[in-house]
């Protein structure tokens, strides 16, 4: 009996206590993200936000919660039941396996896998599966109109992250995450991350991270114009929260993925003393923060992508440009030598 | 050492049960919904063999992107699968007949198989452990080192067999407008627009 604590239930404990510690903030910062989001565009947008719930509305989010918890789940008569309910738990459940491989700190990671930077790419290609369920789901015109475009465009950006992600692990040389991290460790601080060295994969990563987590510019898949809101129309009450949750929760990870891959996780931008007496994981967070700044300065930005513009730039653009980097980084580290071991 | 074999049982008996699903579903995006859960368990099965990175390139490939797009069809497809189904009795005589033709056959082609001496000898080395080298390196070194012309090869046939199938498919319809970037970008202002003093009360 001692053997089996030791060996399975003391274990399992520890995880599960790890993945709360993990889950909760992640809720707490989803939530916040969202007033986050609407404060900031209501600077650039010369307004002033919500500031009626709690001070500064800071407890608008939590307002939003519980409004949402207790109103109605209607499930349309000529849905599909199960599949209609599933789609939104399989957004919400991927957006949050994803952070079992994030590292926030040196050896603060859940597991820290050989082959994280595969776990997280394969992990985002699953995405598209609870908006095309929910679309295909909820037998109606405008979701199935808005899952389709979502599974094209999604699949479209998909290729070009791949090859992204493929440049830096070819320059890192390894798979696992927190060794592409330490990776960027070295004299020069800042200058040393992957953003220096391969900028031009960086913008790139960053459009299609846009693309891929459904936001402005490219949010034709709930085009409240021509949509009426895509794949949620049918969505009310919890199961809406969850698909909300679920979107934002991605938004935060896929600038983690980017702060990680380009950024240099939780390294300081400079190897001196007032940047060193913070600890790893507020570098990670500020970083993440900034990314999230400019997912949300685009949409108060740009107007929306026509669906073919999108496509072309996905397939004619990103895929051929990004393709050719991978070569040529591959050519030059052969080249001179450099390739790591 | 328990808890791995009854998770092998797990997911072996799901993958075989929705491999079943998979062609006794009636609405056939259900099918393509198990055929999902086959290879998310395949995958499984693949990371307690400890072929994590075989187990990810499953779930990238094949469910990422293969299964997205046969979803995406099959969907779109309006397909009558009750109509389908219709001659399931008449034709199942002769189907019933090739299946047991096939299966003679691959008890005659694994009854009768032997290992030549230079496989025997492969199957005896001991295999490397894990902590040695990572799978991702030894895969590495197997087909981009070892068999690097012949993947080589492999690609240029699937470039090819993308090719045909572009060309087999691709039409061109007239009197389609499409946008070209490069003519919008080259319009000079003088083409576009000419200015004009109109008159009060004449119009242009």
């Amino acid at each position: 009996m001692a053997e089996f604590w030791d060996i399975y239930a003391l274990p399992t404990i520890i995880i599960v206590g790890q993945i709360l510690l993990i889950v909760v903030p992640l809720l707490v910062a989803v939530a916040y993200l969202t007033l986050y989001e609407r404060k900031v565009m209501a600077v650039m947008q010369l307004r002033k936000g919500p500031n009626v719930v709690g001070p500064f509305g800071l407890l608008q989010p939590l307002a939003d919660g519980a409004k949402l918890f207790f109103k109605e789940t209607v499930v349309p008569t000529g849905a599909n039941k199960i599949l209609f309910l599933l789609a939104p738990m399989v957004t919400f459940i991927l957006s949050l396996i994803a952070w079992a491989v994030i590292p926030f700190d040196e050896g603060m990671v859940l597991a820290d896998i050989n082959v994280g930077g595969l776990y997280l790419f394969a992990i985002s290609s699953l995405g598209v599966y609870g908006i095309i369920i929910a679309g295909w789901a909820s037998n109606s015109r405008y979701p199935f109109l808005g899952a389709l475009r979502s599974a094209a465009q999604m699949v479209s950006y998909e290729v070009s992250i791949g090859f992204v992600i493929v440049t830096v692990l070819l320059c890192a040389g390894t798979l696992n995450l927190s060794g592409v991290v330490l990776s960027q460790k070295g004299d020069l601080g800042m200058l040393n991350w992957w953003f220096v060295p391969l900028f031009p994969m960086f913008i790139i990563f960053f459009i299609s991270i846009l693309a891929e987590t459904n936001r402005h510019p490219f949010d034709l898949p709930e085009a409240e114009a021509e949509l009426v809101a895509g794949y949620q129309t049918e969505y009310s009450s919890m199961a809406f929260a969850l698909f909300f949750l679920g979107e934002y929760a991605n938004m935060i990870l896929m600038s983690g993925i980017c702060t990680i891959l380009f950024l240099g996780g939780w390294l300081p931008p400079a190897d001196i003393a007032p940047f060193t007496w913070i600890p790893g994981v507020v570098w990670f967070g500020i970083k993440v923060a900034i990314l999230l700044f400019v997912f949300i300065w685009v949409r108060a930005t740009l107007p929306r992508y026509r669906y073919d513009q999108l496509m072309r730039l996905g397939w004619k653009v990103f895929l051929p440009f990004s393709l050719l980097w991978v070569v040529l980084t591959a050519g030059f580290l052969v080249f001179f030598d450099m390739v790591p071991a | 050492m328990i808890v791995s074999t009854l998770a092998f049982y797990l997911f072996a008996a799901i993958t075989v049960a929705s491999a079943f699903m998979v062609i006794s579903a009636k609405n056939p995006v259900h099918s393509v919904l198990y055929l999902i859960l086959a290879f998310f368990n395949s995958a499984a099965l693949f990371v307690l063999l400890g072929a994590e990175f075989l187990a990810m390139i499953l779930v990238v490939v094949y469910v990422g992107a293969v299964a997205v797009l046969f979803l995406f069809v099959v969907m779109m497809l309006d397909i009558n699968f009750a109509e389908l189904r219709q001659g399931f009795l008449q034709y199942l005589p002769i189907g019933g007949l090739i299946g047991i033709i096939l299966l003679i056959e691959l008890i005659l082609v694994v009854s009768g198989w032997a290992l030549s001496p230079e496989a025997i000898q492969v199957a005896a080395q001991t295999t490397p452990t894990v902590s040695d080298k990572t799978n991702t390196e030894q895969l590495g070194q197997i087909i981009y080192t070892q068999y690097a012309y012949l993947f080589q090869a492999a690609g240029m046939i699937l470039l090819v067999a993308m090719i045909g199938a572009i060309v087999l498919t691709h039409r061109q319809r007239p009197g389609v407008k499409k946008q070209v970037i490069a003519d919008q970008v080259y319009r000079k202002p003088e083409e576009a627009m000419a200015v004009r003093k109109v008159e009060p009360g004449q119009g242009v």
